[in-house]
């Protein structure tokens, strides 16, 4: 288990990956949590059982054919463990959970940054959750290079917004 | 330092007042402690140390550790980080002169210890009585125990007595939890706190909590907190009483002071010990430097009172708390330089590890912090890598440039009144230190006195709540309230217990129950 020596997952350790037709579909959401831990709300809030864990303690796994992008356990995950892939009109979307200030706005710029911090290139966010419509967690989508899907991870805002 | 706007977290703050630091003005807001008032004006030096008058700040910020201690309005000895400001007070610093910022006492200390090294004073000047008496005095004096007040103290005190069903000591998750349960079968409780307000560490949990779904996982510790104490309001048989610290629990019957005036004597059928943990320190060079401060007395500052612990942190431990304390240094603002921890691996959850380091903060593992470095608060610290043995490899020291040092080792239970009250205790290193033994409802070897949460052995606030529900319910059902849907939700709630502890994390929790379980023991004992 070195990813807790480093602190973020290697590529062979990232969970299976939804195809490329898949992320064409429709968004989907994509867990990296692979420890044991007693944790469960994802599975619970999941309306569409695409999420398996067989106790409270076994890592979540997702069922990318089932899931329907509803985005109902990135917005409860304590872990701020999930985000939401997609691919569209050869464009990359990824997801994720921010809660920091300034809150990032719809058309700003940001700086993309991958499990490590580094920084990996630039994006444009495209939807915003406003904070209060989630106890203070906000959902942004970013837009980018389609390969970046799997690489980016967080984000550091620098652009204004609209 | 007052944080004006933070992601999470509004905060509220009182009328502004004027508090008088060693005779100078200060502003603060009602609302805020003493030791936050101060700190927020940019007052790190807060004592100076019994011998060699080092300078000491703040550390645990919840009255645990006596860093703080200060004389309040004529009374010494005074732990400033549990006093709440008011306007017109004067607090000074005791054990110093001029002041504690620029003692000069501390020149004069070191010289005596060149010929009196420590611990020659249990030694020396021992007879003739008289000389040992004079000296007592002399070293009573520069030993900072305060100066005592001239008067006698002329306040009202007052007294009441109160007989009810179940005493609940504590009133964080655990206690609260106890008090609703007992109360909803039809017992009348007693809830006690030493804080103005119920939540005990979850009042600074600005994060989102794990655990299920019933149990609240996903909503944030602050509003756990809140949604238990409104829980607590709708509920006619608890009264619930604030600022009361309970000070000692004889053949049953519970001793407390309430907001520093009145004595209560509490007389109920059975107790719940709920008194939660304090933070351990760590050994290393200058480890008392002002600058150096316990991982939950930060939080404090920092969530409850939304004051900026500095500019640049160091965090010591990798455990869950060291990781969200990170995340919430961020969140307000702060720089975190790095996290050290000595182990080979992450002690925390890898998802709180991968949240902060995909920002970009360090994490260090087999290094641990060697000293903290500067002359009268911290200004860098200096880390070491350690090899498979613990010992620190020469060579690989790295200086991190930091303005203060946040020790996130671990917690020990707040164990003094269970000690006192007789139950019999043991040392048990899985649960972070001495806690009693109990049978499977959480009853101690004292009849009636009931332990759960934190104190019972470290965990988190999921295990503390289904503690606080089993020791309250069934201290219900014993006092005879409930019936059999009672004994159910009891059943219950020890079977959730039990399938949250499976996994790896509840594996050590488990080991060390066993080494505490009345049950177990008889089992091995027949
Ligand atoms: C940084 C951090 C992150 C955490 N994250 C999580 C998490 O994600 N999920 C989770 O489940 N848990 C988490 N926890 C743990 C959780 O906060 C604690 O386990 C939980 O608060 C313990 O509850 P308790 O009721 O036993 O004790 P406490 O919350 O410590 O409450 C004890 C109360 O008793 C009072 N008291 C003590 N002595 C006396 C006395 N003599 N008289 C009167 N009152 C007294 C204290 O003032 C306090 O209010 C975290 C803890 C920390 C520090
Ligand atoms: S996005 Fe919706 S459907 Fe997909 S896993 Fe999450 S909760 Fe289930
Ligand atoms: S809610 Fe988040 S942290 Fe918890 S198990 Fe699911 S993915 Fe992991
Ligand atoms: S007792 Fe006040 S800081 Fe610890």
């Amino acid at each position: 288990m070195s990813y807790l020596v480093r602190g973020y997952l290697e590529e062979d350790e990232l969970p299976p990956k939804p195809s490329k037709e898949r992320l064409e579909k429709r968004a989907v959401a994509y867990i990296e949590c692979p420890q044991e831990i007693p944790c469960s709300p994802c599975i619970e809030s999941c309306d569409y059982g695409a999420i398996k864990m067989e106790n409270i303690n076994a890592p979540p796994e997702v069922d990318y054919e089932k899931c329907n992008g509803c985005m109902k356990c990135i917005r409860i995950c304590p872990g701020l463990a999930i985000f939401m892939l997609r691919l569209k009109n050869g464009k990359g979307y990824v997801t994720l959970a921010y809660e920091f200030l300034p809150w990032p706005k719809k058309g700003q710029e940001v700086i993309l940054l991958n499990r490590k911090g580094e920084e990996v290139g630039k994006g444009k966010v495209t939807w915003v959750l406003p904070p209060e419509k989630n106890d203070k967690t906000s959902l942004v989508r970013v837009e980018m290079d389609p390969d970046l899907i799997f690489d980016v991870r967080a984000i550091r805002i620098v652009g204004k917004g609209e | 330092m007052r944080l004006e706007e933070h992601p999470i977290v509004e905060f509220k703050r009182g009328k502004e007042v004027t508090i008088y630091f060693n005779g100078k003005p200060v502003k603060a807001y009602e609302g805020e402690t003493v030791a936050s008032a101060l700190y927020a004006a940019g007052i790190r030096t807060f004592s100076r140390s019994f011998r060699f008058h080092r300078p000491r700040g703040f550390f645990c910020a919840i009255g645990k550790c006596s860093s703080c201690l200060m004389e309040v309005d004529g009374i010494p000895n005074i732990r400033v980080c549990k006093v709440y400001v008011r306007d017109g007070m004067q607090v000074k610093t005791q054990n110093s002169f001029p002041n504690a910022d620029g003692d000069l006492l501390g020149v004069l200390d070191s010289i005596i210890d060149r010929f009196y090294p420590h611990g020659s004073h249990y030694k020396k000047f021992n007879r003739p009585r008289i000389l040992r008496e004079f000296v007592t005095k002399q070293v009573r004096g520069f030993a900072g125990t305060g100066s005592p007040p001239k008067k006698v103290f002329e306040g009202n005190a007052s007294y009441e007595e109160i007989v009810t069903d179940l005493a609940v000591i504590g009133g964080g998750p655990a206690g609260m939890s106890a008090a609703i349960f007992a109360a909803r079968a039809g017992a009348k409780v007693v809830l006690m706190d030493e804080n103005p307000f119920l939540g005990g560490q979850l009042v600074k949990q600005t994060h989102r909590f794990f655990g299920s779904g019933r149990h609240r996982a996903g909503t944030r510790g602050i509003r756990i907190a809140q949604i238990l104490a409104d829980e607590i309001k709708e509920l006619k048989n608890v009264d619930v009483r604030y600022e009361t610290k309970v000070f000692g629990i004889y053949d049953g019957v519970v001793g407390a002071v309430e907001k520093d005036k009145k004595l209560l004597k509490i007389i109920p059928k059975k107790i719940v010990v709920a008194t939660g943990a304090y933070e351990r320190t760590l050994i290393f060079e200058n480890n008392d430097l002002p600058g150096v401060y316990g991982a939950g007395g930060v939080q404090t500052l920092m969530n409850v009172f939304g004051i900026k612990p500095g500019n640049v942190g160091l965090i010591v431990g990798s455990g869950n708390v060291g990781l969200i304390l990170t995340y919430q240094l961020m969140q307000a603002g702060v720089k975190v330089a790095a996290i050290v921890e000595a182990m080979p691996r992450i002690g925390g959850y890898f998802v709180h590890a991968a949240k902060v380091r995909r920002l970009g903060v360090p994490i260090y593992t087999s290094y641990t912090i060697q000293r903290a470095i500067g002359k009268k608060k911290v200004e860098a610290a200096e880390i070491v890598k350690l090899d498979e043995k613990w010992s620190p490899v020469k060579g690989t020291e790295k200086r991190i440039d930091c303005d203060f040092i946040c020790i996130a080792i671990g917690l020990s239970p707040t164990h003094e009144l269970l000690y006192q009250a007789g139950c019999e205790m043991r040392f048990i290193p899985e649960l972070g230190g001495l806690v009693p033994l109990r049978n499977k409802y959480g009853e101690t070897t004292v009849e009636g006195v009931y332990v759960a949460g934190d104190v019972a052995g470290i965990e988190e606030a999921t295990a503390a709540m289904m503690e606080g529900r089993i020791a309250g319910i069934d201290a219900a059902i014993k006092i005879g309230y409930g019936g059999d849907e009672a004994i159910k939700v009891r059943e219950e709630v020890v079977r959730d217990l039990k399938e949250f502890r499976e996994g790896p994390f509840g594996a050590r929790i488990v080991a060390g129950l066993k080494k505490v379980s009345i049950e177990e023991l008889q089992e091995a004992e027949a």
